[in-house]
């Protein structure tokens, strides 16, 4: 990729839309702020300043980002098979619980096979939970979307059993309802003394290209596309739509299961009942600014890391409320899904490209 | 385009599929504009810019594909929006069932008002449809197809009806395809033919012959040159095979046929006698009620699509863009949508994309594909390249049998001949091709063997010189 | 097991949980009337929170808990047009833009609060008054239950009623279940598909409002960030559950309601853990979305965006 064709018109009207998106998401944003009687500028300098500038803000950037990006790779993922993952969040959930349990339980194991095995068990935890919404629609065609809801309470009521008080995960041991702390050997390695940095975010940036190799370069993935394209022809074709729809939603939720084990491996240590405060409708607004794209997944992660971690820094500074960022996102959503309101407002030119089609719901969302 | 309609009679409108008998009743319902030319009713010129305008005008049509709503009973559907209210904008019921009770009976279209559209026959639903343009004060019926969904015995009942109603001064427009139907109950018959009046007649002045003659017309263009078949081993074999369609109904009725290897059978018929479910059930997309396929001796009545395509079946479908291409993907990702996953063109479940470029170019190339590149998407080529893509991909896997379904449809002409002259080459090297068109001079320039489905049957097949055009018009129609 | 029952204490058992079902009930009923015209409304739960903080600033600010109630329902109104004209005008996945409404309600709701109420002095503006029938409420059970409440509740109890005879027996009603089932059909008879479902969009997003107040002007007179707490989603539980009718969306809200009610008592006797009694709600909808029932008794073209031809 030359930088000659990074600069053509094309591309920049590409990536226009994104990023005016975002713009005009600040900008309303900064009004909502103004509305509420406090200063704007502050405000935004105080979320900077808590992303970025900070001591060790940087670093605490980048482990906020890392969730985001693999639950958006996990949403983007579903989104290319005309899926809607909503569960993400659920399955982020049982990842982490998963994790928690191989990490804390097996004794003795090296730190060579113990972290894998963790992680891998993560990876179970999400793969089953998105596999139940994978299977019910390719048997029955009930859409997935109020399926994964529906389990996302599901999980947050599981995990809250476990881990409260009495539960079977619990640390009888402590006060504080949660899991015991995992093994030493099962913790990922710091890598920068002094931060919370840590080696999930080799796993973050390598899950990029695997995606992007899988989406791109295998058949599994050739079939995840072409299903999401035109589920008609595909069968027509010979394809099983229903088998590529339970694996999409398998790995989807494979790459979400991973996140929570990620994030229990490498910051907490342990698993608090109130584990994630949204992760996964968020990585929703990650996955559609990045249009599906998963290169593009990292810089959607990154800012939406970014704000997340500002936001903090942000509330104890000033009086506006770490909520702002929501208001971010919604706007955010809301441009780039509907082309319309910014081509109207900065009179772009109309570039033919597919429509927003994010989610095909074929045959009407049974909701 | 000049037709005039009399009060008081049955005016059939006769024509095949595509010679624009909808369109012109479309026209006068006010869900198509015209270009030019006027419409009169009663005399005096009127502009119908909507369904609402033609019902005022006293116009109401009966489409095919009824706008019922399912889950309400009869009575709401025929008043909804134009209800009877009480005071408040509550819904009279009881007024209204009266009121479609008493329509009901003054025309003799028995219907319980508080029934469920869900629940009732199809012949039965027919007439809440009828009953809703009447409610709205329509004198001026049409009615699309109207035959097309009933038993026998309904449409004797039908045609009761409409002829009460034309004894009670309503004028009535009649489109059909069918001969048979026509002869008995219009007053008049106008038949037309690729957007034109061809005549206007009554049953009286002609016969079935005669109007048959008219309706499929004279041999225009496209006659194949073919060396007579040399047909061989059968290849693709039906054995009264029975499909149902989306509605659970009967559409394919127990279709026994054979295609040999070195032969072109041409199944020949107006769309909608269960030609698409016949073709859906050999590809393995629609699920067989009955009956047995058999591909080069091995029965695949159950197995699945990619068994079919793998066991030796090419399948042309009819709709290209809906269920041939996928749009967004290139034209060589198109060339091997049912190859993608095997050797050469995947080692394991790595893409090779080398391979399917050289594939892709030398398919293109051998097709004559007119395309800038074979990574340009398919959706931007034109209609005939579109379908120079489904035919190579499905003749460059080297079939034994081509299950082609309307293969022309909407191509210019220089490309409806490519793809002719490619089917008859692949034919005598060998190739069974069941041919499925709704273009009889499709058939007849191609097909060595001609059967005539008509309502789900195979009515007749011929070869030789019993294939005769007006022939299979009056199968076709339903009639002989 | 008589003494277990008694226990229980019936009918304080049986009020709580009507309360509870109020706000899941009021959700319902807007859901319900916004998906038998055509359209999907995830967005409950963002509208209820809205609702709620609304209302309780409006209470706060003007010391009238009956303005507090009319803004809650206003402002529900206003954030349902803003999914009436993504999904409808903008042709926005109808998911997309209830997702957005939802994420949109926390951001405003946790930033205004704040600054308006947080940091506010003020004293609360209390909650809705009980009100009594007088003589019914002496009777054994039921008295207790339905004959004393606030006015919330009994607004439920009535909209129950309005909803199902709108629905049902008036012109609106059956033009706007013709609208969610055959929406074509619907316009070729002359319906302005798009103005009755912009109308039933805002309409939900005002019983949606009024089922969040419940939580801060009826319930505790206050409000927190997420007093909500997922009530929205079992709404659409219920509404789903109750087949989308009134009156079953009802009933499923009371089962919800008192399967949690139950669930904190029974606590003490048996050891189901409370949270597989929390999860009910979820289960059993996936069981209804997953079954047969799901798929045939949602009005037919529900999720799907209509173009005029």
């Amino acid at each position: 990729m030359t930088w000659r064709r990074l600069f053509r018109p094309a591309a920049v009207a590409l990536a226009a839309q994104p990023i005016l998106s975002i713009v005009c998401g600040f900008l309303v944003a900064g009004l909502a702020v103004l509305a509420s009687g406090a200063d704007p500028i502050q405000a935004f300098s105080a979320l900077f300043q808590g992303a970025f500038t900070n001591p060790r803000a940087f670093t605490e950037t980048i482990i906020a980002t890392l969730p985001y990006i693999f639950l958006g790779l996990a949403v983007a993922l579903g989104f290319k098979a005309g899926l809607f993952n909503i569960g993400a969040e659920g399955q982020f959930y049982l990842g982490a619980v998963f994790g928690v349990f191989i990490g804390s339980s097996l004794h003795g194991v090296p730190a060579i096979l113990h972290i894998p095995l963790a992680l891998l068990a993560g990876m179970l935890g999400g793969f089953l939970w998105a596999a139940i919404p994978g299977i019910i629609k390719a048997r029955t065609g009930a859409h997935e979307v109020i399926i994964t809801i529906m389990l996302n309470y599901v999980a947050f009521q599981l995990t809250d059993f476990l881990i409260n008080n009495r539960g079977p995960l619990a640390d009888k041991t402590s006060s504080a309802p949660r899991t015991p702390f995992i093994q030493h050997a099962a913790q990922l390695p710091i890598l920068i003394p002094g931060t919370r940095l840590h080696a999930g975010l080799f796993l973050a940036l390598a899950a990029i290209p695997v995606v992007w190799f899988l989406l791109s370069r295998t058949t599994v993935g050739f079939q995840i596309r072409t299903v999401g394209m035109n589920a008609t022809a595909a069968r027509a074709a010979g394809i099983s739509v229903g088998w590529t729809l339970v694996i999409t939603m398998g790995i989807s939720g494979a790459l979400a299961g991973l996140a929570g084990a990620d994030e229990v491996l490498g910051v907490s240590h342990f698993m608090p009942p109130s584990f994630s405060i949204g992760y996964g409708f968020d990585s929703i607004a990650v996955a559609l600014l990045a249009k599906s794209n998963p290169w593009a997944i990292l810089p959607a992660a990154f800012l939406f890391g970014a704000m997340r971690n500002g936001a903090t820094f942000m509330q104890l500074q000033t009086q506006v409320s770490a909520d702002l960022i929501s208001i971010v996102q919604a706007t955010v959503i809301i441009f780039i899904a509907a082309p319309a309101i910014i081509r109207w407002i900065f009179r772009l030119r109309h570039t033919p490209a597919a429509p927003v089609q994010l989610a095909k719901t074929d045959g009407g969302a049974t909701i | 385009m000049d037709l005039a309609i009399e009060w008081g009679q049955v005016h059939a409108l006769l024509g095949e599929n595509g010679a624009g008998k909808t369109t012109l009743m479309n026209v006068a319902y006010g869900l198509v504009r015209p270009d030019s030319g006027t419409i009169l009713v009663d005399g005096n010129p009127v502009v119908i810019h909507g369904p609402q305008d033609a019902i005022r005008l006293g116009i109401g049509m009966v489409h095919q594909h009824f706008m019922l709503i399912p889950p309400l009973t009869v009575a709401e559907n025929v008043i909804l929006g134009h209800e009877t209210v009480t005071a408040g904008g509550f819904v009279d019921q009881r007024a209204a069932e009266r009121e479609v009770r008493d329509l009901s009976q003054r025309y003799g279209l028995e219907v319980d008002p508080r029934a469920r559209i869900e629940g009732l026959p199809v012949g039965i639903q027919q007439r809440v449809e009828i009953l809703k343009s009447l409610y709205r004060g329509a004198r001026i019926l049409i009615l699309d197809e109207p035959t097309a969904v009933l038993t026998p015995q309904e449409v004797i009942g039908l045609f009761g009806i409409l002829r009460n109603l034309a004894g009670e001064g309503s004028a009535i427009v009649f489109i059909t395809h069918k001969l048979g139907e026509v002869m008995e109950v219009a007053d008049t018959i106008t038949v037309m033919r690729r957007g034109k009046v061809e005549a206007t007649t009554r049953p009286t002045e002609t016969n079935p012959a005669g109007l048959a003659r008219l309706m499929v017309g004279r041999p225009v263009l496209l006659r194949v040159d073919k060396a007579p078949a040399r047909p061989q081993r059968p290849v693709l074999e039906l054995e009264k095979l029975v499909v149902h369609d989306d509605r659970h109904r009967v559409a394919v009725d127990g279709v026994a046929l054979s295609v040999h290897a070195g032969e072109i059978v041409g199944i020949a018929g107006v769309e909608g006698n269960g030609q698409n479910e016949l073709a859906e059930a050999i590809a393995g997309l629609r699920p067989d009620r009955g009956g047995r396929v058999l591909l080069d001796g091995q029965d695949v009545t159950r197995a699945t699509t990619r068994h079919v395509l793998h066991g030796g079946l090419g399948f042309i479908p009819a709709d290209r863009h809906r269920m041939g291409l996928v749009l967004e993907h290139s034209v060589s990702d198109n060339l091997v949508l049912s190859t993608f996953d095997r050797a050469p063109f995947a080692q394991w479940i790595i893409r090779r994309f080398e391979a399917v470029l050289e594939y892709a170019q030398r398919l293109i190339q051998q097709f004559d594909i007119r395309a800038e590149s074979p990574s340009q998407p398919a959706g931007s080529l034109s209609g005939g390249n579109q379908q120079k893509v489904v035919a190579a991909r499905e003749l460059g896997r080297q079939p034994r049998a081509l299950l082609a379904s309307q293969p022309t449809r909407g191509l210019d002409v220089g490309s409806i001949e490519f793809i002719h002259r490619q089917i008859v080459d692949q034919r005598d090297a060998g190739l069974a091709v069941l041919l499925i068109s709704s273009e009889l001079d499709e058939i007849l320039s191609l097909a060595d063997r001609v059967a005539v489905m008509y309502r789900g049957r195979i009515v007749a097949i011929l070869e030789g010189d019993a294939i005769d055009r007006e022939r299979i018009g009056l199968l076709m129609a339903g009639a002989a | 097991m008589i003494a277990a029952l008694q226990s229980l204490h019936l009918t304080e058992l049986g009020y709580l949980t009507l309360l509870a079902a109020t706000p899941l009930t009021l959700a319902a009923l807007g859901g319900l009337m916004c998906e038998r015209s055509g359209v999907v409304n995830i967005a409950l739960e963002g509208i209820m929170l809205t609702g709620a903080f609304v209302g309780y600033a409006a209470a706060l600010a003007t010391h009238n808990l009956w303005l507090g109630v009319l803004a809650a329902m206003l402002a529900g109104m206003a954030i349902a047009a803003l999914h009436a004209a993504l999904s409808i005008s903008l042709l926005v996945d109808q998911i997309v833009s209830g997702t957005v409404i939802n994420i949109l309600a926390v951001g405003i709701t946790g930033v205004y609060y704040r600054t308006y109420i947080q940091e506010s002095s003020a004293v609360g503006p209390g909650i809705l008054p009980t009100w009594h029938i007088p003589l019914l409420d002496r009777l054994p059970f039921l008295g207790q239950i339905f004959f004393q409440g606030q006015a919330i509740t009994w607004a439920m109890l009535l909209l129950i009623v309005v909803v199902h005879v709108v629905l049902f027996h008036t012109v609106w009603g059956l033009r706007t279940r013709a609208c969610g089932e055959h929406p074509l059909a619907a316009d070729t008879v002359g319906i302005n598909v798009y103005l009755v479902r912009y109308v039933n969009v805002i309409a939900s997003g005002a019983l949606a409002g009024l089922g969040g107040a419940y939580f801060s002007l009826q319930e505790i007179g206050n409000f927190l960030p997420n007093i909500t707490g997922g009530r929205g989603f079992i709404a659409l539980a219920a509404m789903i559950f109750g087949r989308w009718t009134p009156v079953g969306s009802f009933l499923a809200s009371l089962l919800f309601a008192g399967a949690d009610a139950v669930g904190a008592r029974i606590q003490g006797f048996h050891n189901i853990p409370y949270q597989f009694l929390g999860m009910l709600p979820y289960v059993l909808t996936i069981v209804v979305v997953a079954g047969a029932m799901g798929r045939s008794i949602a009005p037919a073209a529900v999720g799907r965006p209509y173009k005029k031809q």
